[in-house]
């Protein structure tokens, strides 16, 4: 199989209860052709890691923005992020429903445990959390004290899969973000045993200069073309 | 008396005499983001995006482009001249790192050892922190920036009851009643609005003020 799939193909990589990270921030840098395709397969009981749940309504309108579809669809049985209250689905579906299960952690925390698991690391060392109800939650493995400061010892994260989205991706793999929405995409493609990357646009090689590639083609399994999909 | 709008822009305006030139800055949603516009003309400040924006811009039809450029709240955004943008890991290291001046932020529940709450309510209301938990354990400077009640309810506390967004972090509280410093010994009163008698300001406040011998009025 080529690294270049159809966004069919793609879709159907994924199976029934996996886990899969999504990079974006409320939407931007969410890979939104891919995400839309996964919502109407009917795969179910995913585990969903990104930063949030995104928003009913994106900033230029349209129903369920990005992530926001897979919720809506009840595709998703557990999720971890970072803050979902623009999302008042996520309420509904955990609190009232109790369908879907919700664990939230600290943003810094959730991108560094991220890039310890894509980087070799045994987890995370941060001061961020101490004294709150951070410290009983399951990612959170004990409290050491470090020259008189304390720290909670955060668990990596990993996940079966990454969707990742770049503005452009060239032949070889490699990926350049525009703007901000470069956010967690980055370390997601570190830190998933199968990278899938989705190009608004597909360059040649030595479009996008080495010195602008964010992702590196060596971390991306599969290319979609999703164009200004939204 | 002051209405809601006037006094979202007294607490404001109060809350731009804090901020120093050439800061870097972190603006929570809703009040904190009127403060810029109650700056001086020589205090120039970096605003900071948490997601990942080094030097906020100003949104116009012509460079509105929301698929690529979102603040923290999500909502369409622009880097400055001379910004940049960054990852996530990337933002929230400088944040951790302490290469964050100020953050200014609102809150639930705000209590005497400068403990914070403003990220869940058990049972009805788990928005998610978000940000927050990092931003007050690393900015140099913790300014909780809200209305002194919420309808007449204290919520400057001797602790907390809601769950903790971080612990001994604000370092002032300024509200449309006063401003208070946050000291070992408790919360100080620095600065007051004279609209109100000092009884008044310490009978909407739960937690025990100390007034400082050099209290003066807010302006």
């Amino acid at each position: 199989m080529s690294k270049f799939v159809s966004i069919e193909e793609a879709v159907k990589l994924i199976p029934d209860g996996a886990s899969i990270m999504v990079g974006g921030f409320m939407g931007c840098g969410n890979a939104h052709a891919f995400i839309d395709a996964l919502s109407k397969s009917g795969v179910k009981d995913l585990t969903l890691i990104c930063n949030d749940a995104s928003m009913p309504n994106g900033p230029d309108g349209g129903d369920f923005y990005g992530v926001a579809k897979l919720v809506h669809n009840k595709q998703i049985k557990t999720l971890i992020a970072t803050h979902v209250g623009l999302n008042p689905e996520v309420a509904q579906q955990s609190m009232i429903e109790k369908t879907l299960e919700v664990f939230l952690i600290p943003q810094g925390s959730f991108a560094e445990m991220i890039r310890a698991h894509g980087a070799g690391l045994g987890g995370v060392l941060t001061p961020t959390g101490v004294g709150t109800i951070i410290e009983d939650s399951p990612y959170c493995l004990g409290k050491q004290n470090i020259e008189g400061r304390d720290y909670l010892l955060m668990k990596p994260i990993k996940a079966d899969f990454a969707i990742i989205a770049g503005a452009k991706i060239d032949k070889a793999g490699n990926v350049w973000y525009k703007g901000d929405s470069s956010n967690f995409n980055i370390v997601m493609a570190t830190a998933a045993e199968t990278v899938i990357a989705e190009a608004e646009e597909i360059v040649e090689i030595g479009e996008i200069a080495p010195e602008d590639v964010r992702t590196s083609a060596i971390l991306v399994d599969y290319v979609v073309e999703g164009g200004k999909y939204l | 008396m002051m209405d809601r709008d006037q006094m979202r822009a007294f607490i404001a305006q109060r809350v731009a005499k804090e901020l120093n030139d050439g800061d870097v800055v972190n603006l929570g949603i809703g009040l904190p983001t009127l403060v810029p516009n109650y700056l001086p003309e020589d205090v120039k400040v970096t605003l900071q995006s948490e997601n990942g924006i080094i030097g906020v811009g100003t949104v116009t039809d012509e460079n509105r482009d929301a698929r690529h450029v979102v603040d923290a709240g999500g909502r369409p955004s622009e880097v400055a001249p001379g910004g940049s943008f960054i990852d996530s890991a990337t933002s929230f290291g400088l944040i951790r790192g302490g290469h964050v001046d100020a953050t200014i932020l609102g809150g639930l529940e705000v209590d005497a050892e400068g403990s914070l709450a403003n990220w869940i309510i058990p049972g009805k209301m788990m928005p998610g922190m978000g940000g927050a938990m990092d931003l007050l354990i690393g900015a140099k400077h913790v300014i909780v920036a809200m209305e002194h009640t919420a309808k007449g309810r204290p919520k400057i506390l001797k602790k907390c009851r809601l769950p903790y967004t971080a612990i001994n972090c604000v370092t002032k509280i300024i509200t449309e009643m006063c401003v208070l410093d946050v000291r070992p010994e408790g919360l100080v009163m620095i600065e007051y609005n004279p609209e109100f008698s000092i009884e008044e300001i310490q009978a909407a406040t739960e937690a025990e003020l100390i007034i400082s011998p050099e209290l003066k009025p807010m302006c």
